[in-house]
């Protein structure tokens, strides 16, 4: 019998009316974009004209050509492998810290997801208030207290700079992500930690045999979404530094930025988020990979 | 009976195309152009019936802004919406509205971002209402310029700006200075700062924003006009600032640097702070915006002088806001009913003298509030005489942070000054890229 059964069609048009909603919602929000950025990227696009015809391509390579863009990739990879590595040991450290139920964790808990809460550009004009060599209470403060001579200057050099915003995000993001690794840690039955102790091992073995390897689904989700979130980094330099001082501060996203609305450029900045795109792409399916591999293997 | 199998075909297929075809759908409709306003009769007087007129201008200028809009709204039907947004991303904003088509009515443009925004078309063609205005000869000059394309004018001056001197008298006197005669060269400005810094106990004799693009071309910038040197060629596409004359003012402000002279954090100002310092009563001399000269805390003793050039002179960056009506916009003659009201007589006299401000208008500049204020007098006056830069490219070149103006001026004043050549030649390819 090749005819289907009507039940068997109505049904299929059932989950097509419940699928609909999200279908148009990504078909509106990430669908409609993607194909507007691609047709700007092989246009001239002037942002106060408009559209003014093809020039592929032109925008693509004009992309390394601006002096400002392989520094900005350089920086940016920096930045990433530097805020990834200690978002992961700091989120880990407190999700191990605050997984038993002693007197005084869930204030704990509560207080380490607290930055979480707050939007990440009023935490980078918080902190912007804090270095402010003229009006930042922390100079004061430290001075105060006879801890420092001179002031520090946070924004000053490339390395302060580069410390000051990734102090920034740590301490916004390190509760959130405690968070997911706390869940995966409680995820752990407690029968293989006593089995595991009856075999013999000690709490370092404990930790690297049976912990690690067992949280390895949150620490991926940790990874994706921290890698993915620095590779765009934005708001944080933008508030916090500029790029400065000196260029030395500058992300990839700043400089698309700066192409569409310093430039007034959309065809440029089109094709630099293109790019962008490829590359986060590229990454997150290695990164999945990776995880699925290390969960059926 | 086999189970349809979840994961193939057609189900799937099918709502990945119905996706597309609304996508595409939604692009094509959101690429259609936005309709033309409907072609309103010019009323050259404009019109006051009541209507609501949005209005957009920058922080910096937001205090004489606000006082022009209640003052207005307090005594006519039309009402005018303001609403403020940050200096540093007004022209991103502007621009992004632009590109969606969704400007205000009126909004004020930084007069060295006019240019761009006037050629584009974004500014309705009040040539002819500009014509109509009794006071029309004696509009400041340069705002009226740089809102001018192809013989057509879109804009009218708003609010003026101007870099002048500031120094703190009671610190003059103090140093064994004479507090009636401020610098007339720049070698002077130096010498002075250098007296007041002596004083020590947290005083310092100057201030600047040394990580803030706009800030010194503002300052920086009249040293040089006063002695007759241009910073850029007429038609903004070429870059004269690695000059003799330049790379002595940047020696004058590198030697104030190293001697100590400038006060703490001068490196790192990026621009929101920089006005901030000198009311607080510890710096001698600095150069700032004419409109922090109403806004000077009632115990300070401050002095106004013009920037003086190399060796004597003076000019000054006649900035600010130019004006105008949004090329689309649909109550275009309320907004101009606003419009002209902010150029007359009662408006530039009973609001923006009375404030201290620097007139729009060059016939009024001796009125009964200026003249109470010998400063204010003083700036006015300077006002004829300063200049306005003119480039298509001035934003992404001097303002903003990752152009090529930055490294020069922190190559030449911080770091290492051998290298203004090449970061001038850079300026250039920027100006005319």
């Amino acid at each position: 019998m090749s005819q289907k059964a009507p039940w068997r069609r109505s049904r299929r048009l059932k989950g097509m009316g419940y699928a609909a909603p999200v279908a148009v919602f990504v078909a509106l929000f990430f669908v409609a974009p993607l194909l507007l950025v691609g047709q700007m990227s092989v246009r001239d696009w002037p942002l106060l004209r408009g559209d003014q015809g093809s020039n592929f391509p032109d925008n693509y390579t004009a992309i390394a050509g601006n002096p400002l863009f392989w520094p900005a990739v350089g920086f940016t990879l920096k930045y990433t492998a530097i805020v990834v590595v200690a978002l992961l040991a700091l989120s880990l450290l407190m999700a191990l810290i605050v997984q038993e139920s002693r007197p005084g964790t869930g204030f704990y808990r509560t207080v380490y997801f607290l930055p979480a809460t707050l939007g990440l550009a009023s935490a980078s004009l918080l902190f912007w208030g804090f270095y402010s060599p003229s009006i930042g209470p922390v100079n004061t403060i430290l001075t105060g207290l006879g801890l420092i001579d001179e002031p520090i200057s946070f924004t000053g050099s490339p390395g302060a700079a580069l410390t000051s915003t990734v102090v920034l995000i740590v301490w916004k993001f390190a509760g959130f992500f405690m968070l997911i690794l706390l869940v995966g840690l409680q995820a752990i039955p407690p029968e293989v930690y006593e089995a595991a102790r009856m075999d013999g091992a000690n709490r370092r073995q404990v930790f690297t045999r049976i912990t690690l390897p067992l949280l390895r689904p949150s620490l991926g989700l940790v990874l994706i979404l921290s890698v993915t979130g620095s590779l765009l980094a934005f708001d944080q330099f933008f508030i916090l530094t500029k790029g400065g001082p000196d260029n030395s501060t500058v992300t990839v996203v700043q400089l698309i930025y700066r192409e569409a609305f310093q430039r007034l450029d959309l065809g440029t900045a089109a094709a630099m988020s293109a790019v962008v795109l490829l590359v986060l792409l590229v990454l997150n399916i290695g990164q999945f990979r990776l995880l699925r591999r290390d969960r059926d293997g | 009976m086999t189970t349809p199998h979840p994961r193939t075909g057609r189900g799937r297929t099918a709502t990945a195309l119905a996706a597309i075809g609304v996508a595409l759908t939604l692009v094509a409709a959101g690429c259609g152009d936005g309709d033309d306003a409907g072609a309103q009769d010019v009323v050259l007087e404009g019109v006051d019936d009541g209507a609501e007129i949005t209005m957009w201008t920058r922080a910096a200028t937001q205090d004489q802004a606000t006082a022009l809009v209640d003052a207005y709204n307090a005594s006519h039907k039309n009402q005018v919406k303001l609403t403020v947004i940050p200096t540093d991303d007004y022209q991103a904003r502007i621009g992004a509205a632009a590109g969606s088509q969704d400007l205000p009515d009126l909004f004020a443009l930084d007069v060295v971002f006019t240019p761009n925004f006037t050629s584009a078309g974004l500014y309705l063609d009040i040539t002819d209402r500009i014509a109509a205005l009794p006071f029309k000869d004696s509009l400041a000059p340069s705002h009226l310029k740089v809102g001018t394309f192809e013989d057509r004018r879109y804009t009218v001056p708003h609010i003026l700006d101007l870099s002048v001197l500031f120094y703190n008298k009671d610190l003059y006197r103090e140093a064994g200075l004479d507090p009636e005669k401020p610098p007339a060269t720049l070698a002077e400005f130096a010498e002075q700062a250098r007296a007041v810094d002596g004083l020590g106990g947290g005083v310092d004799g100057t201030f600047f924003g040394g990580n803030c693009g706009g800030c010194l071309v503002f300052t920086w910038w009249p040293t040089l006009w006063a002695g007759g040197t241009q910073v850029m060629n007429a038609e903004g596409t070429e870059s004269m600032l690695a000059s003799p004359e330049a790379k002595q003012v940047y020696d004058i402000y590198r030697g104030l640097v190293a001697d100590g002279i400038t006060a703490p954090g001068t490196k790192d100002e990026a621009g929101p702070t920089w006005t901030g310092v000198f009311p607080e009563g510890k710096v001698g001399i600095m150069p700032m915006p004419s409109t922090t000269l109403g806004l000077m805390p009632e115990g300070l003793d401050v002095g106004v002088a013009p920037i003086p050039g190399l060796t004597g002179g003076s000019s000054t960056f006649v900035g600010g806001d130019s004006i105008g009506i949004a090329a689309n916009s649909e109550v275009a003659n309320q907004a101009w009913h606003f419009l002209s009201w902010t150029l007359s007589d009662e408006a530039q006299i009973e609001v923006v003298a009375k404030n201290k401000d620097v007139l729009a208008r060059t016939d009024l500049a001796e009125n009964k509030y200026t003249a109470e204020d010998p400063r204010a007098v003083l700036i006015n006056r300077l006002a004829a005489s300063g200049q306005t830069p003119y480039s298509m490219k001035f934003g992404e070149t001097f303002n903003d942070p990752q152009g090529p103006w930055l490294p020069l001026i922190r190559a030449a004043v911080f770091g290492d000054p051998a290298g203004v050549d090449e970061l001038n030649a850079a300026i250039t390819a920027a100006l005319s890229g």
